[in-house]
């Protein structure tokens, strides 16, 4: 409880002291540069002064945290991959070649290509299935608050509930989890799904296509709305039947849609990390690029360099999706 | 009903009986799980959540009092009791392994010794003698037993004091209610310059914000954790501490607080904005008066991410707080108990339900920004 009223008071703290930074700059900011009682010129160059000084004073302490908290570290990042474990000497490109010739990195690395080809393309796909039929029926918007409420669970807390549906216990005893009661129902065996390599891959696949397909279905919905009632009716009128009108009419109008969640969601895949290391740790040929990072910073006191150079090659990854990003805002901005 | 339905095209069947599927699917691993924190550890074990609004039958042996529990009745030698603890109905049973289930309630069956054992249904039992009874250890008895379905709220006592869950809950508000609170204020001053003050350099900002907005969180571990122990060491404090995890929770929440709100705000009314100027308002009045209060929807939006976020978020908490019991949050506990307490089902269950029970409640009552949110970041774009 102390501590708990120690973060109301910090925050309050922060809070306040974010308000008195931004209300005693300004005003330090108007005297400085004041607006009366002095001859017109000098008023207007004051005034083009401080308009000069005061989009920095509000943008001050976003551009300190973001510059400390990301453009710093992802410098350092890079630098730190071309040094030795403790990050005091200089290696050259000694990690990388330890990395190319890791099994259990190239391991990572096949599974978060399985994990991007997947993950992103069974989310979306669902995400719209689901938006095309629950706009059609009257309890559409339960359906969608229900598929959508995975988006809140923790990682953690989704792989403990697809850790239970996935339970395995001996054959010849009561199955516990759902999965192996219904293979035995329907007269399997009873299998430890998440110790199976390469499949255990798309059993931890499952829980993310779990919570993003709410992701997937919110925005396609939206989009699937936006389309223009007068191309569908032209094609009613035309005699297409319903599925021609889904995958002729609708699909091709919501492609920049469709991409957009699409890579959200390639973003993510790229860093997942937390239901790998909750569900097996990266045991049974499960491992992906995040944990194995992670691994390598606390394994045996940590090794930066080749923890650094993990979380390099995740950021180069990255970068294709970036630039897009920056473009499709860039073109954006100048469209307004 | 019959004539409406058959109105109805097979297509809208389809549509309704797969859309009820999906949910169905999409319902029952989060059901299940809560289904079983409510069961007890015998229940779990012997038999799926999906049983739980039935009886369940069960074979169990229990074992008489022995000679000390004798009473002497009416010239005879009586042991009595009850198999059953609690509730439940005998639906058979028997003395030897052979053949439990030979007798029905209510039976008498003649034991080896030739005294006489009754079960009635309610569980009571009685073995009348004609000699006084020897043998100190009690007679087996083989029962089967149907128990209606019971629920318990234990498993959440017991995980709220004795795992530590109740504890970690606090750590958990403790990390979430400044981190979610203080990115707002800052990320809204700079969201209003970058949406509303002309100064060079502006477009490249904005660039890099939505550029930052993607950077893996991976590439900030190492050299911010290398930063925290050296400033710790400094000035001879921990380098894991709560006021570095709300910083480090400010600084990855940014980009997107700055993002959004830069989007809301640009959106804003050109008019109002300028005649606000007109009337001789300085930004930082404009700002306070009439930006800050009309960004409301946004803000809620950007608040509720960021919160779902930080207090699902497992890495940042692993690696800039420390593991101990003032400091461990609900998500790493929940691992940790992973990790310790693999097969109890019991104490999981109950455990990710504390843990998901707070971003759930959330999430029902502010779904409508937390929509309105996700569609302004993706597909408005810029």
């Amino acid at each position: 409880m102390e501590q708990l009223f120690g973060a109301l008071v910090t925050m309050v703290l922060g809070v306040a002291g974010c308000a008195a930074y931004f209300l005693l700059s300004n005003v330090i900011l108007d005297r400085a540069y004041p607006v009366t009682g002095q001859t017109p010129a000098q008023i207007s160059r004051n005034i083009n002064r401080a308009n000069a000084i005061r989009p920095w004073l509000f943008l001050g302490p976003a551009a300190v945290l973001l510059t400390v908290y990301l453009v710093y570290p992802v410098v350092q990042s890079f630098w730190l991959s071309l040094n030795d474990r403790s990050g005091t000497e200089f290696v050259g490109f000694s990690n990388y070649i330890w990395m190319v010739n890791d099994p259990l990195f190239r391991e990572s690395m096949f599974n978060n290509m399985l994990w991007l080809i997947v993950v992103p393309t069974l989310a979306t796909f669902f995400g719209l299935v689901i938006a095309a039929l629950t706009d059609r029926i009257w309890w559409g918007n339960i359906a969608k608050t229900i598929i959508f409420m995975p988006m809140a669970i923790s990682f953690v807390g989704a792989t403990v509930i697809w850790k239970f549906v996935y339970d395995y216990r001996g054959a010849g005893s009561e199955q516990i989890g759902i999965l192996n009661a219904l293979v035995t129902a329907l007269g399997g065996e009873p299998q430890a799904w998440i110790t199976l390599p390469f499949w255990n891959n798309f059993f931890l696949m499952v829980i993310l296509v779990w919570i993003q397909t709410g992701f997937a279905m919110v925005i396609l919905s939206a989009a699937l709305r936006g389309i223009s009632e007068e191309t569908i009716e032209a094609a009613v009128i035309d005699g297409a039947n319903p599925v021609q009108i889904f995958f002729k009419i609708m699909i091709p109008q919501i492609w920049g849609t469709i991409a957009v969640v699409w890579t959200t969601i390639t973003i993510l895949v790229l860093k997942v990390f937390d239901i790998v290391l909750a569900m097996t740790n990266g045991q049974w040929n499960s491992q992906v690029l995040a944990n194995l990072m992670f691994d390598w910073m606390f394994r045996g006191g940590g090794d930066f360099g080749r923890g650094a150079a993990i979380a390099v090659v995740i950021m180069v990854l990255v970068i294709p999706i970036m630039i897009w990003n920056i473009r499709r805002a860039n073109a954006e901005m100048e469209g307004h | 009903m019959s004539a409406a339905s058959a109105t109805k095209s097979p297509l809208t069947w389809a549509v309704h009986v797969s859309a009820l599927l999906l949910v169905a699917i999409w319902l029952l691993p989060t059901f299940g799980l809560l289904v079983s924190s409510v069961r007890t550890k015998d229940q779990i074990a012997v038999s799926g959540w999906w049983t739980a609004m039935t009886s369940s039958t069960q074979n169990k042996i229990k074992r008489a009092p022995g000679a000390d529990g004798q009473v002497e009745r009416d010239g005879k030698y009586v042991i009595s009791g009850n198999v059953l603890e609690g509730s439940g109905t005998i639906q058979a049973f028997g003395f030897s392994s052979r053949a439990p289930k030979k007798y029905q309630p209510g039976d008498v069956a003649t034991l080896r010794d030739g005294s006489l054992l009754t079960v009635e249904a309610n569980g009571d039992f009685e073995i009348v003698a004609d000699e006084k009874i020897t043998k100190s250890r009690g007679q087996r008895i083989f029962i089967t037993a149907t128990t209606p379905p019971s629920f318990t709220t234990d498993n959440f006592k017991t995980v709220v004091n004795a795992e530590g869950l109740g504890k970690s809950f606090i750590n958990s508000l403790t990390v979430t209610i400044p981190a979610t609170i203080i990115p707002i204020l800052i990320a809204a001053f700079a969201a209003y310059a970058l949406a509303w003050m002309e100064f060079p350099g502006r477009a490249l900002l904005i660039a890099v914000v939505v550029g930052l907005l993607v950077v893996p969180l991976q590439m900030s571990l190492i050299p911010l954790l290398t930063a925290y122990q050296k400033i710790g060491a400094f000035f001879g404090v921990p380098g894991k501490t709560y006021l570095g995890i709300w910083l480090a929770h400010t600084g990855f929440g940014l980009p997107l607080a700055v993002y959004l709100l830069r989007n809301y705000i640009a959106g804003l009314p050109r008019e109002i904005i300028e005649s606000a100027r007109v009337d001789g308002a300085t930004d930082f009045e404009i700002f306070l008066k009439i930006v800050l209060p009309l960004s409301f929807p946004a803000l809620a939006s950007f608040a509720i991410f960021q919160f779902l976020w930080v207090w699902n978020d497992l890495l940042v908490a692993m690696v800039f707080l420390g593991a101990g019991d003032d400091e461990l949050v609900l998500t790493g506990r929940l691992v940790n108990l992973l990790g310790s307490r693999g097969g109890d089902w019991d104490i999981l269950s109950a455990s990710a339900f504390i843990t998901i029970v707070v971003p759930i409640i959330v999430f029902f009552s502010l779904q409508r920004y937390l929509v309105r949110g996700l569609l302004a970041g993706s597909v408005k774009g810029g």
